[in-house]
C-alpha cells in the first residue's frame, strides 16, 4: 500500500491508456484497489457487495459502483454465479480491471449481460499502468477500452 | 449457431462458448462427448433466470449429461431446512436442467456411475473433484467448467480447444515427491486428503507430479486427494508417478521436459497440513459427525457399515453419510442402506452437508469429518469447528458420543 502511494504521487494527475477488452461496456466510478485476487464466492455478499472473505487484506470495504482493480480472480468457479446475482441485485461493481484474463468473471458479467442487460466492463492493463491506478482515483473505462484515469478530488 | 438459425438457446450458449475462447486465446472449438453440470445447485434468482430461459428457447442437451448435487435431497426431503420459497426455486432449478435432457444424477463423484468418460475422452465437466478424477485418474481431458459454461458445452456440444484439452497442457511443470521415509509405505487413509492438501497448496496452476504414492493406490483414496488439492488450490490435474495412467514413469508425466520446480514433501509439511485441516484441538463437545464428500463409493459405504458392527450412534450425535442415489438404488445399496438407518446414520443424497442446511449442528459446536474439502469449506460456510480424522475414528467418535482421535504414527516417524 505505502509503494503505491508514492507511485501515485509521481503520475501526472490525469492520465489515460489502452486496455485489452474481455467484456464491452461503458463505465466509471473511484477505484478500489485490492491487494490480494478476490473470490466472489465466499468472499463478496451478494446483497451489500461487501467483501466479507476475513482473510481478504479489504475484508470490510465494499465493491459496489467500484472500478475494482486487482490482478486476478480467484477461487470457486461459482464466483461466476455470484457476479451475476450481485449486477443483477444493483451491489456489483462499475467495472473490473485485472492483470491476468480470469474466465469465471467473464462468464458471470456476460451472462448479466445476457439476461439483464447490464455491461459491466472487465479489462485487462499492462502491469506498468495497473499499478498506477490508486485507490480513490476516477477511473473512465470505453466500450473501446481507452481507460481515463484523474486523481480524486474528494477524499474516498 | 451463433447466427440463431440453430434456435435461441443454441444461440445464447454459444455465444458463452465464443466469449470464453476470446478470452482463453482458444484458436478453435473442440466437441465433447459428455458433460456434468455443477449449475443446479440453487445460489440465487440469476442462475435460476439463466436455466428457465434456456428451457423456455428449446435448450436441449447434445450429448450425455450428468448433474452435480442440488440444495435439495428428494429421497429425504425432510432433512433439508430451507424456507419454503428458497425450497421451491432450488427445485425449479432442478426441473430446469431435467427439461434439457440431463440425467437426475445429482452427485459430485460422475465418476462413480456405470459410465463413465475413458483415457483420452473430451468432455466438460463442472465441480471442481470431479475435474481433477476426471483428468488424472481416468486420463479423460476436461477443462475447469463452472456455473453456466457447463450447460453451454452441453448443449453445444463444443467447449474451447484449450487448456488440458491440449496435449501440451498436460505434462507436469512441479514435482511433489514424497519424503524417503514416507515414499512407497502404506498410507493411512486419512493422510490421502492431507497430500492432497499439500499439493493444492504448493502446485499453484501448475500441472504436478507426485512421486512416492503406493502403486496400489485405491480410486477412493486418489478421489480424497483430488476433492482435497481442488479446494486447497487451483488444481485441475495431478500425476501421481506408478499410479495414474498418464505418468508410468515420471519421464512421462514430464512429457520429456524439465519441471519448473521440484519439492519434497516432508513429514513436518504433512504434519503442518494435518493441522491445519482442524480448526479445534477436539476438546470442545462433539455435535455431529459428517462423512461423504465427495459422495461415497459403494465400497466406502460397506466399510462404514462393517466399522460400525452392530453398534448404535450416541443418542446426542448427529451422524450423516452423503452418497449418490444411484450408489443406492442397487440391491447391495437398499441393504446397507437399511442396516446404516437402524446403527442411526442419517443418508443424505443428492446434496451435500456444506452446500445446504442439513446438519443441525448450532454454530460454534464441533463436527468431524473425514474429508478434508469438507474441513476446508465448512467453518466458512457454516460457522462450525471442525475435527479432521480417519473414517475409523468418526466412526469411534459418533459412537462414543465424544472426539476420539490418534494422529497418524507416521507423521512423527
Amino acid at each position: 500500500m505505502a509503494e503505491r502511494a508514492i507511485d501515485a504521487a509521481t503520475v501526472p494527475a490525469a492520465w489515460s491508456a489502452q486496455s485489452r477488452v474481455l467484456l464491452a461496456g461503458d463505465a466509471s466510478g473511484a477505484a478500489l484497489v485490492l491487494d490480494e485476487p478476490l473470490s466472489f464466492w465466499g468472499g463478496v455478499e451478494p446483497t451489500t457487495g461487501q467483501i466479507i472473505d476475513h482473510r481478504h487484506p479489504q475484508h470490510g470495504l465494499n465493491v459496489t459502483g467500484r472500478v475494482l482493480v486487482m490482478s486476478a480472480g480467484r477461487g470457486s468457479s461459482s464466483s461466476s454465479t455470484v457476479l451475476a446475482e450481485c449486477l443483477r441485485a444493483g451491489t456489483g461493481p462499475a467495472a473490473i480491471v485485472l492483470l491476468e484474463a480470469d474466465e469465471i468473471l467473464v462468464v458471470g458479467g456476460l451472462v448479466a449481460q445476457l439476461l439483464d442487460g447490464t455491461a459491466m466492463p472487465i479489462v485487462l492493463l499492462e502491469s506498468s499502468a495497473h499499478a498506477r491506478i490508486s485507490m480513490g482515483s476516477v477511473v473512465a473505462i470505453s466500450s473501446e477500452g481507452r481507460v481515463d484515469v484523474r486523481k480524486s478530488q474528494n477524499r474516498v | 449457431m451463433l447466427s440463431g438459425a440453430a434456435g435461441e438457446a443454441l444461440q445464447m450458449a454459444m455465444h458463452l462458448i465464443v466469449a470464453l475462447a476470446r478470452v482463453n486465446g482458444a484458436r478453435r472449438l473442440r466437441p465433447v462427448s459428455a458433460a456434468h453440470i455443477d449449475g443446479c445447485l440453487y445460489h440465487g434468482p440469476v442462475g435460476l433466470d439463466f436455466a428457465e430461459r434456456l428451457v423456455a428457447a428449446g435448450g436441449r442437451v447434445a450429448v450425455p449429461t450428468t448433474l452435480n448435487v442440488s440444495a435439495l435431497d428428494l429421497l429425504h426431503p425432510e432433512l433439508i431446512q430451507l424456507d419454503a420459497a428458497t425450497r421451491d426455486r432450488a427445485r425449479q432449478l432442478m426441473d430446469a436442467y431435467v427439461a434439457m435432457g440431463c440425467d437426475p444424477t445429482w452427485t459430485c463423484a460422475p465418476y462413480q456411475l456405470p459410465d463413465r468418460p475413458r483415457l483420452g475422452q473430451h468432455v466438460a465437466w463442472a465441480e471442481s473433484n470431479a475435474i481433477v478424477f476426471a483428468n488424472s485418474v481416468l486420463g479423460a481431458r476436461t477443462g475447469r467448467y463452472g456455473d453456466f459454461i457447463d450447460i453451454c458445452a452441453a448443449l453445444t456440444g463444443r467447449v474451447p480447444d484449450a487448456g488440458l484439452h491440449r496435449t501440451e497442457n498436460r505434462r507436469a511443470r512441479i514435482v511433489l515427491r514424497l519424503d524417503d521415509g514416507l515414499a512407497g509405505s502404506e498410507l493411512a487413509d486419512e493422510l490421502y486428503g492431507v497430500v492432497g492438501h499439500v499439493v493444492g497448496q504448493e502446485s499453484g496452476g501448475l500441472v504436478p507430479a507426485i512421486v512416492g504414492l503406493p502403486g496400489d493406490t485405491s480410486e477412493d483414496q486418489l478421489k480424497a486427494l483430488s476433492a482435497a488439492a481442488a479446494s486447497a488450490g487451483a488444481v485441475a490435474m495431478f500425476h501421481a508417478v506408478g499410479v495414474t495412467p498418464e505418468a508410468e514413469t515420471l519421464e512421462q508425466a514430464l512429457g520429456g521436459r524439465p519441471p519448473k520446480r521440484e519439492m519434497t514433501i516432508s513429514r513436518e509439511r504433512l504434519a503442518r497440513a494435518w493441522g491445519e485441516l482442524s480448526t479445534t484441538d477436539g476438546a470442545g463437545r462433539l455435535a455431529a459427525v459428517s462423512v461423504g464428500t465427495p459422495h461415497l463409493s459403494m465400497a466406502e459405504l460397506s466399510r462404514l457399515d462393517s466399522l460400525l458392527d452392530g453398534k448404535r450412534v450416541h443418542q446426542r450425535i448427529e451422524m450423516y453419510a452423503s452418497t449418490g442415489r444411484r450408489t443406492l438404488e442397487t440391491p447391495n445399496g437398499q441393504a446397507l442402506q437399511d442396516r446404516l438407518g437402524r446403527a442411526g446414520v442419517k443418508l443424505v443424497v443428492d446434496t451435500c452437508t456444506y452446500v445446504t442446511p442439513v446438519m443441525r449442528a448450532p454454530q460454534g459446536s464441533t463436527v468431524m469429518t473425514d474429508s478434508a474439502k469438507w474441513a476446508w469449506y465448512a467453518p466458512g460456510n457454516l460457522g462450525v469447528e471442525v475435527v479432521y480424522g480417519s473414517v475409523t475414528d468418526c466412526v469411534r467418535s459418533a459412537v462414543a458420543g465424544r472426539i476420539i482421535r490418534e494422529r497418524p504414527a507416521v507423521l512423527d516417524g
